[in-house]
């Protein structure tokens, strides 16, 4: 039984990773979890100076889900280089690094900050503000979008999964432009934009007003968009959004993924990662699966 | 560390809307300290977040912790806890955070609303370690004064009350200017406006405080950055003016976290 796979010439040990922002460094959950025992472990976002992120309430339990508006704080590349960075470098799983900007030249600095280092994939996440532009996400313009993919991928050492937003009226239009701009790979989901309003107090429950939605809830529209962009592009995809458990991850590589990230699990069952690949490999062997890749994009049209 | 499932011992009602409940927990009990909590999940699948439980209790031989809480309303994770009765399972993570450190000195115990159950555990840590009795000073809302009389065991209580039901009329402060009291440390634990007081005390009598402080939790192990409080100084792990409640906390020194 094979359960490696390979996206832009990195091979993983299985198909699953962590989604950014969920998981930390991988140094708060390895007291749970082997981190050797996964795919890879994806980091949360960073960014070229640190970043306070937005003023707390960050979060709001929803039905089947859960709002976050974090404001991607985070301590800065240079932090990242030299704590936690040689901390994952201890284990035997690859490490892609999520990158946030405010600007095309805050992504491009931060990619080159990153090009000496011992990090196998770069995960560029494009629902940031533009700060230059008013605020609208890099993530949901197809111009855009390309721009900062080709200026990224001029500027990296590793191969540039390009992580997408799904708050656009069509996912694959921006899947075509960051394959166009020379993308290696595509994640998605990140998080749909929500709103939630306490009724006692008239107020939002969140300081940021809106947050992102993540859990159960997206999943059902995390594997349409994975399906849609699976179709449209020929990138590989790490697709996330609401998986909670070995099925859901096969539904999302069935549906065109080949590698899948598990997020909001993680704060539900802090050891879900290791069940979902047990799950996976327990599935390999009841239905005499011999290579995980041979289920991408296996659903029957 | 993993999620473990305890057995529920006993629930009791304390009046108010605040639960006692006593878990059979020999992992999370041994290693239990005042100050830390467990995250705590309910049976709904549709509620992902677990709730952050303070330690009221624990007995490392008996293998046993309790939790005392209040319910929030109508369809809450914590009326869930509330239906549980003995011999039905809970699921939890712990104990998380730091605790409160036990140092030498006359201590002055203060907790407020339903940060009243750590104090419980902390003052009889105090007790057992020192063999000497604390100060409490309690502020509740009105009536019932819970938990009150398990405090007097280890130490004298003075009791504030908001709507002036029990003790003082008015805040924890209130009580411990009308009754002269005096420390060498402060512990907290309660609503930020309390907080707020004790750091403003310590001041005043230029002594250290420790603050048990609340954040909205969804890792509890220092990973989501959902939990976070302001810092006076850049903290040493995030880079920036504010620190994890769940790791880096709960319990913290007034000077270090900003309550403006
Ligand atoms: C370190 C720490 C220790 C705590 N210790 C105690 C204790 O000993 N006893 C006690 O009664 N309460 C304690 N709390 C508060 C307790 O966590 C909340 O009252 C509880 O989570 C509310 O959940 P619910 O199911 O009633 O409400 P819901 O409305 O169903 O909760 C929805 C979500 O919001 C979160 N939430 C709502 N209110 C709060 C709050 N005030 N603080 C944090 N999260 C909240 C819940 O955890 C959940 O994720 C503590 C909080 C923290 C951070
Ligand atoms: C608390 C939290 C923080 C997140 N931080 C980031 C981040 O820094 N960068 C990023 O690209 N996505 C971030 N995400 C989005 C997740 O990586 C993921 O795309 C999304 O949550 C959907 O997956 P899930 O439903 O399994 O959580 C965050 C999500 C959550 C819940
Ligand atoms: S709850 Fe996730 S960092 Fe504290």
């Amino acid at each position: 039984m094979n359960t490696s796979v390979t996206i832009a010439g990195v091979t993983m040990k299985n198909p699953v990773t962590t989604a950014s922002g969920t998981f930390g460094s991988g140094q708060e959950y390895s007291k749970f979890v082997d981190l050797n025992r996964l795919g890879a472990v994806t980091t949360k976002g960073v960014a070229i100076v640190p970043w306070e992120g937005n003023e707390t309430v960050r979060i709001a339990e929803t039905y089947g889900g859960m709002l976050n508006a974090i404001g991607l704080q985070n301590p800065g590349v240079d932090v990242f280089l030299e704590r936690d960075l040689p901390f994952l470098k201890q284990y035997d799983t690859k490490v892609i690094v999520n990158v946030c900007g405010h600007s095309v030249d805050e992504y491009v600095e931060c990619v080159k900050r990153l090009s000496e280092a011992p990090v196998d994939l770069l995960e560029i996440n494009i629902s940031c503000p533009n700060v230059k532009q008013g605020g609208i996400t890099f993530g949901t313009a197809p111009k855009m979008a390309e721009l900062v993919t080709r200026k990224v991928k001029e500027a990296a050492a590793q191969p540039v999964i390009m992580k997408l937003t799904p708050n656009v009226t069509d996912i694959t239009e921006i899947a075509r432009a960051v394959e166009a701009g020379g993308a290696d790979g595509i994640s998605l989901i990140n998080t749909l934009t929500g709103m939630k309003i306490d009724t006692k107090t008239r107020k939002f429950v969140l300081a940021n007003q809106t947050g992102g939605l993540s859990g159960p809830a997206i999943h059902p529209v995390a594997v349409r968009m994975c399906y849609q962009v699976h179709k449209a592009v020929g990138l590989p995809i790490i697709g996330m959004g609401g998986i909670m458990n070995a099925q859901d991850a096969l539904e999302m590589i069935l549906a065109g993924a080949t590698m899948v990230a598990a997020g909001t699990v993680n704060f539900v069952e802090p050891d879900a990662t290791v069940k979902i690949i047990e799950g996976i490999e327990a599935y390999m062997e009841e239905n005499h699966i011999d290579e995980i890749s041979s289920l991408v994009g296996a659903v029957e049209d | 560390m993993e999620k473990t499932v305890g057995k529920i011992l006993r629930q009791d009602a304390l009046g108010g809307n605040v639960f006692s409940m006593e878990i059979e927990a020999p992992e999370v009990a041994s290693q239990a300290g005042a100050g830390q909590f467990v995250n705590v999940y309910t049976k709904d699948a549709s509620k992902l977040l677990p709730r952050p439980i303070s330690f009221c209790g624990f007995d490392a031989d008996k293998g046993t912790i309790r939790l005392v809480y209040r319910v929030t309303g109508k369809g809450t994770g914590t009326e869930e806890f509330s239906s549980l009765g003995a011999g039905d399972r809970i699921s939890l993570v712990g104990p998380l955070g730091n605790g409160f450190p036990l140092l030498n000195g006359t201590p002055l115990l203060i907790g407020g609303g339903i940060g009243i159950p750590p104090m419980l555990a902390l003052g009889k840590n105090f007790y057992e370690r020192t063999g000497r009795r604390v100060r409490f000073v309690l502020g509740y809302r009105g009536l019932p004064l819970f938990l009150k009389e398990e405090f007097e065991p280890y130490g004298d209580v003075f009791v504030s009350t908001d709507d002036g039901s029990g003790g003082t009329h008015g805040t924890v402060i209130d009580a411990v200017k009308e009754n002269g009291l005096s420390a060498d440390i402060l512990y907290a634990c309660g609503p930020v406006p309390m907080l707020r007081g004790v750091k403003a005390l310590s001041q005043e009598w230029g002594i250290t405080a420790y603050l048990s402080m609340e954040g909205r939790m969804a890792c509890g192990v220092g990973a989501c950055l959902a939990c976070v409080c302001k810092t006076t100084k850049t903290d040493a792990h995030s880079k920036v003016k504010n620190a994890r409640v769940c790791v880096d906390g709960p319990v913290f020194k007034a000077e270090e976290v900003d309550l403006s």
